[in-house]
């Protein structure tokens, strides 16, 4: 187990860039899969000495629900952007800063967050406080900027919390 | 059949151009820049997004194979737009906004933009050096 430890430090890295290589190449054949897998391996090998306290995914199944929860908010909210932008008169929309406490310690998870917060249109993270226990985000047009913060930590930092934590 | 897959094609193509240009017309309308941030971030995600759902589809009903790329066009830009806009705004925050501008910072201090070596060496020094 030591062992298989420090051949993959990184065992779901490994799968991924796999997989990710066999997409690249856009086929199927023994040759790309067994190259893929080199690189899966080589490259966490390679680089674990520069990522070191990497969280470990608790619950990988969970990245699945995780992305296709993401993907339908991002069509919802993008229809609802595109009404706003259509036919709101800029004097009636609210723009606002949002403040997020986190519970989220880990970097990675943050990160994840930040991220999912920027592609779902309306909303865009712009900052985080100096010690990482806030994060700065810019609305649309946030009328109640409660609900858009609920809305946020249930959505996705209670699940980026199972996935990581 | 082949109709009802160009059907689909051409209305994937249809609603990303229709998203596209409803985030190039919103950089003109909106007007802080903050909230002009939010147009391009709108035209990568559906408006990328239904081309490249019309490209695969063209290649599995028409190509000769299942096309892979465009997930990957997907993954990749999923990945750096949120970083580039993570910028714009983090260079706004610099250069337009102060300190005292900014909402407060919740349980902390202030902004990541408006840290300064002095508040790192104030919060190094006030750290329990048992963690450093």
């Amino acid at each position: 187990m030591n062992l298989f430890r420090r051949l993959f430090p990184h065992p779901l890295l490994t799968l991924l860039l796999t997989v990710t290589w066999l997409l690249l190449v856009n086929g199927w054949s023994l040759n790309s899969l067994l190259f893929g897998l080199g690189l899966g391996i080589m490259i966490p090998f390679l680089t674990q000495a520069y990522w070191p306290n990497r969280p470990r995914l608790s619950r990988p199944l969970k990245v699945i629900e995780y992305v296709l929860v993401v993907l339908a908010d991002i069509v919802q909210a993008n229809i609802i952007v595109a009404r706003i932008v259509l036919f709101k008169p800029n004097a009636e929309r609210r723009p606002n800063w949002i403040t997020i406490p986190l519970d989220l310690k880990t970097p990675e998870a943050i990160t994840a967050l930040a991220g999912t917060i920027t592609m779902t249109p309306g909303t865009l993270s712009a900052d985080v406080s100096d010690e990482g226990h806030t994060l700065l985000v810019h609305c649309l047009d946030a009328p109640n900027p409660e609900a858009v913060r609920a809305e946020i930590k249930e959505r996705y930092e209670h699940r980026l919390r199972e996935i990581f934590e | 059949m082949d109709s009802l897959f160009e059907f689909l094609v051409s209305a994937f193509l249809v609603i990303a151009g229709i998203f596209g240009i409803v985030g190039s017309f919103g950089l003109l309308k909106l007007d802080d820049p903050m909230s002009r941030l939010h147009a391009p971030t709108k035209a990568t995600t559906l408006g990328v997004g239904g081309v490249l759902l019309a490209s695969m589809l063209n290649a599995a009903a028409f190509g000769e194979y299942f096309s892979m790329h465009e997930l990957m066009i997907t993954l990749f830009l999923f990945l750096t737009a949120p970083i580039t806009a993570h910028f714009i705004a983090k260079v706004h925050i610099h250069r337009q906004e102060t300190r005292e501008t900014m909402p407060a910072a919740g349980e902390d201090d202030h902004w990541a933009t408006h840290d300064t070596p002095e508040d790192e060496e104030r919060r190094n020094a006030a750290a329990d050096p048992a963690d450093l």
